[in-house]
């Protein structure tokens, strides 16, 4: 066990656990953030994305160690004054989920990509989805709210 | 009446009125992200005229809520739906006779808004919340209740947010995974390398330092679990005891090809007539008829397929005295309270279900067999809550999957392209094996785990479904007007792998091989082949699906190197009607690049259009990867197919724009939709495929080495 210091949500926290525990379980188990799910515990289906620097990070297999010095954000933190983000809001509008499960990553995997170009091809949005798996099907509503947030998709017919 | 009405017959097993001002609505139904809430919410208030942010939907509990069976077979909207519209018509009627009493008025004086009922001629009013405020409303359900005319619905067929989208967007919504109590213990099952290993032996030495380190391990013959405080640690501990386990293989899982094995092993045949197995002999096939200007044959064959839950099944179980408290994502807490509590030696009313959220399930998967899991360990550490979780692996591995089948065809058309004589006998193995106890009393043997124990059960042995359109012949038969099909199903034992309901039963498979041979006919015979199925219907609905479809696919010229092609069915030929019809291409590496599908319903009555909508693309994108990618794979050692590379599915970069065109009927009852897409679905892509590149696949999946494959032959 270890002292561990994590900055999750703009809150810091110190956290007593065996170092080498993957991101994710210390997220859900000691600071009550059950929004990131555990999908496959291999990095291959994206349910566990949480953003680290503004960037979208599978967190089911690398240890918490290696993130003492992140500003670590989950779906649960995107909220703002209480109020579901502008992404956050068009799942939402989109009805961009069924069962859900895998909704949290796809929302984070959104956020990182608009923050880091507002105006995403369908190439971009392919790639930064690629490590995200969706069972039911949601995924023409997920490309909708995304497109939602584009400037031509602000623009156009919304 | 449905069985749900005749089960529970009272208004008040339905809903209940708060005295805040809430309606609770209980269905028998769970909501497994079908939107099944926000459809029987937003029945519910539009018959009892009251906001639709007043309705909350009970969760589904065994002893509280209506027993409904299981949630499968398309069949919620048209049981819970419909019983949920009469038992809110007749809770309405029963209000408003009650406030005309209270007002001293004629009750057709009466104005409903919002739970607000007034008087046009006193201007006096009362509510719901006064009038009936957590009282029991002590009346049955008249099935001849009026409910409202489709052309005076305000909330019916509008647009609708669906329940618990901002809970799931923000990651609020509480899945049994996220499920935690004070002193609740974390647990991982240690499963056998395949079903029919079992434990030779436990190096104790390892057991025992599990437990010197404040570990419970749990052992019951060949059923090794392993809980604790921590769950990493108790993930890691798992792996410590399945690394001292010592097994023992028996013969291992049967290797010949299971496509020789489909037609080759000892199997059930059974002819089917109208939709219904007949305990008859098969018919002989016997030669075409002597008028037959062509006969065609065909075989078309898929694989095993999993449910692939994105999340691994979970419950959490708590043992208390004689009571057993379980909170699971099984689809049906009755069907499995009876079969556990059978199964444990216990009283049915110490055993109590509760529905909690789980990720989409897509059928029987590995739902009910961790909540006996987590009622194993839960009972061995009595008055701890326990919170099991399978793996990636045993979620892969041990789920019961969809059965590999055969369907083989053969048709004869006359001169003028007409057919005369139709033959389909489709194999498999069952897909009946959710825990239900009857028929044949065998529901403990269907919980997995049961059969791990030291006094364990055996294997069930599955007995051919018999009832309309379901298992192996759910639509094996045709739409179309055909002269007196010969139709066989044929359930085959000895098959490698576990495997029960999944998503259509065998409806993907007989709608793919049906409208696939469809294709090759009309080719056959020179004739459009939408022009071919609407002369062998007389069904004009499913005419007009097939209609729209086309139409919509085949506006503008196809692209380049592009090829479309379009399918139809009924699901169950009493569901939603839905053609489905797809433009794709393939790229020079073989694979298939879907750029379009347009989805045509006829679910009867729509009552949120979107979640309809959602239905279908969902249903479209689920098929699609079937068709492109999934194969169970395995060897004598086990299942081989153990995470998402070994089992890959369709992915964000191959999901094509989706058209939805919902026929609207309104006053017409409800059909299913959330099965009616998958078998056009696999077959719209089979007929675009040949029209792009001139090749017919028969088996699935259509992965690139199948396409190389096919055309180099």
């Amino acid at each position: 066990m270890a002292k561990i210091t994590l900055r999750v949500n703009g809150e810091p926290h110190e956290i007593d656990t065996d170092p080498s525990t993957p991101l994710l379980f210390v997220l859900r188990n000691q600071l009550g953030l059950t929004g990131a799910k555990l999908g496959c515990g291999l990095e291959q289906c994206g349910a566990c994305a949480v953003l680290v620097d503004g960037v979208s990070v599978l967190s089911c297999v690398r240890a918490v160690s290696e993130f003492e010095d992140n500003d670590i954000r989950t779906v649960e933190g995107l909220m703002e004054n209480g109020q579901p983000s502008a992404v956050q809001k068009a799942f939402i509008d989109e009805g961009a989920a069924q069962c859900g499960y895998c909704t949290a990553g796809l929302v984070v995997a959104t956020t990182a990509l608009l923050s880091q170009d507002p105006n995403p091809d369908s190439t971009a949005n392919d790639s930064a989805l690629s490590d995200h798996l969706c069972r039911c099907g949601s995924h023409t509503r997920v490309l909708k709210a995304i497109k939602s947030l584009t400037v031509e998709g602000a623009s156009g017919d919304r | 009446m449905t069985a749900s009405l005749t089960k529970q017959p009272n208004v008040d097993q339905w809903l209940s009125i708060g005295a805040d001002g809430r309606v609770t609505i209980r269905s028998g139904k769970v909501d497994i992200g079908q939107r099944i809430s926000t459809a029987m919410a937003v029945i519910a208030a539009e018959e009892l005229d009251v906001a639709l942010d007043r309705i909350d939907f009970a969760p589904v509990e065994t002893g509280v809520s209506p027993d409904e069976g299981v949630t499968s077979g398309s069949n919620s909207m048209q049981d819970s739906g419909q019983a949920v519209r009469l038992a809110t018509a007749t809770a309405r009627r029963h209000l408003v006779e009650k406030a005309a009493a209270a007002l001293e008025v004629d009750p057709s004086t009466l104005e409903l808004a919002d739970g607000l009922i007034r008087s046009r001629d006193t201007n006096r009013s009362v509510t719901y919340w006064d009038l009936q405020g957590d009282q029991p409303f002590d009346i049955a359900i008249d099935p001849e209740v009026s409910v409202k005319a489709p052309e005076t619905y305000q909330l019916v067929g509008g647009q609708t947010t669906a329940r618990g989208m901002t809970e799931l967007a923000t990651g609020k919504t509480e899945f049994v995974h996220d499920m935690t109590v004070p002193g609740m213990l974390h647990a991982r099952v240690v499963r056998p390398p395949h079903y029919h290993a079992r434990l030779k032996e436990l190096d104790e030495s390892v057991a025992q330092r599990l437990e010197q380190s404040g570990f419970r391990v749990v052992r019951d013959g060949s059923f090794l679990a392993v809980a604790g405080a921590d769950e990493y640690a108790v993930i890691k501990a798992a792996e410590r005891l399945a690394a001292a386990a010592n097994w023992n293989m028996g013969k291992g899982l049967p290797t010949r090809d299971i496509y020789e094995s489909l037609t080759a092993n000892e199997r059930v045949s059974l002819p089917v007539a109208d939709g219904i197995p007949r305990k008859e002999p098969v018919p002989p096939l016997g030669d075409p008829p002597t008028d037959a200007a062509l006969t065609l044959s065909a075989r078309y064959e898929k694989p095993y397929h999993m449910h692939g839950s994105l999340g691994p099944s979970a419950a959490m179980a708590k043992s208390e005295g004689e009571k057993l408290h379980i909170w699971t994502h099984s689809q049906g807490v009755y069907v499995l309270r009876e079969s556990l509590a059978d199964g444990l030696g216990m009283d049915e009313e110490d055993l109590h279900i509760i529905h909690a959220p789980g990720a989409g399930c897509y059928g029987h998967n590995g739902a009910d067999d961790v909540a006996v899991d987590a009622a194993l360990v839960a009972k061995a550490i009595p008055g701890t809550p326990v919170l099991l979780k399978w793996s990636r692996e045993d979620e892969h591995a041990w789920e019961p999957y969809g059965t590999c089948m055969a369907m083989e065809l053969r048709a004869s058309l006359d001169a003028d392209g007409s057919v005369i004589a139709w033959s389909q006998e489709s194999f498999g193995d069952t897909y009946m094996m959710r825990p239900r106890s009857s028929p044949d009393g065998d529901g403990p043997r269907r919980l997995l785990p049961l059969r791990y124990r030291a006094e364990g059960v055996d294997d069930p042995v599955p007995q051919p479904a018999m009832r309309y359109h379901v298992g192996i012949h759910r639509n094996l038969d045709p739409l179309y007007i055909f002269p007196e099909p010969r139709l066989v199903k044929n359930l085959v034992r000895g098959l490698p792998l576990r495997t029960s309901a999944l998503r259509t039963l065998g409806g993907f498979a007989n709608v793919f091989a049906i409208e696939c041979f469809l294709e090759e006919l009309a080719e056959a015979a020179g004739i459009d082949s939408v022009e071919f199925r609407i002369r062998h219907l007389d069904d004009e609905r499913a005419r007009d699906v097939v209609k729209a479809a086309a139409e919509a696919l085949y506006a503008g010229d196809t692209p380049p190197n592009r090829g479309r092609g379009i399918a139809l069915s009924q699901y169950t030929n009493s569901k939603a009607y839905a053609a489905v019809g797809v433009e794709l291409e393939v790229g020079d590496d073989a694979n298939i690049k879907l750029h379009r599908a347009v989805v045509a319903v006829d679910a009867g009555q729509v009552v949120d259009p979107d979640g309809l909508a959602m239905q279908c693309e969902g249903g479209f994108i689920q098929a699609a990867s079937w068709t492109l990618h999934e194969a169970v794979t395995f060897d004598r050692d086990g299942v081989t197919s153990r995470d998402w590379d070994s089992y890959p599915i369709l992915r964000f970069g191959n999901i094509p724009e989706i058209e939805t065109i919902l026929m609207d009927r309104p006053g017409n009852p409800f059909l299913g939709a959330g099965e009616a897409i998958a078998g056009p679905a696999g077959a719209a892509i089979a007929s675009a495929l040949h029209n792009a590149t001139g090749l017919r696949l028969r088996r699935l999946p259509f992965t690139p080495d199948a396409i190389r494959a096919a055309a180099m032959e």
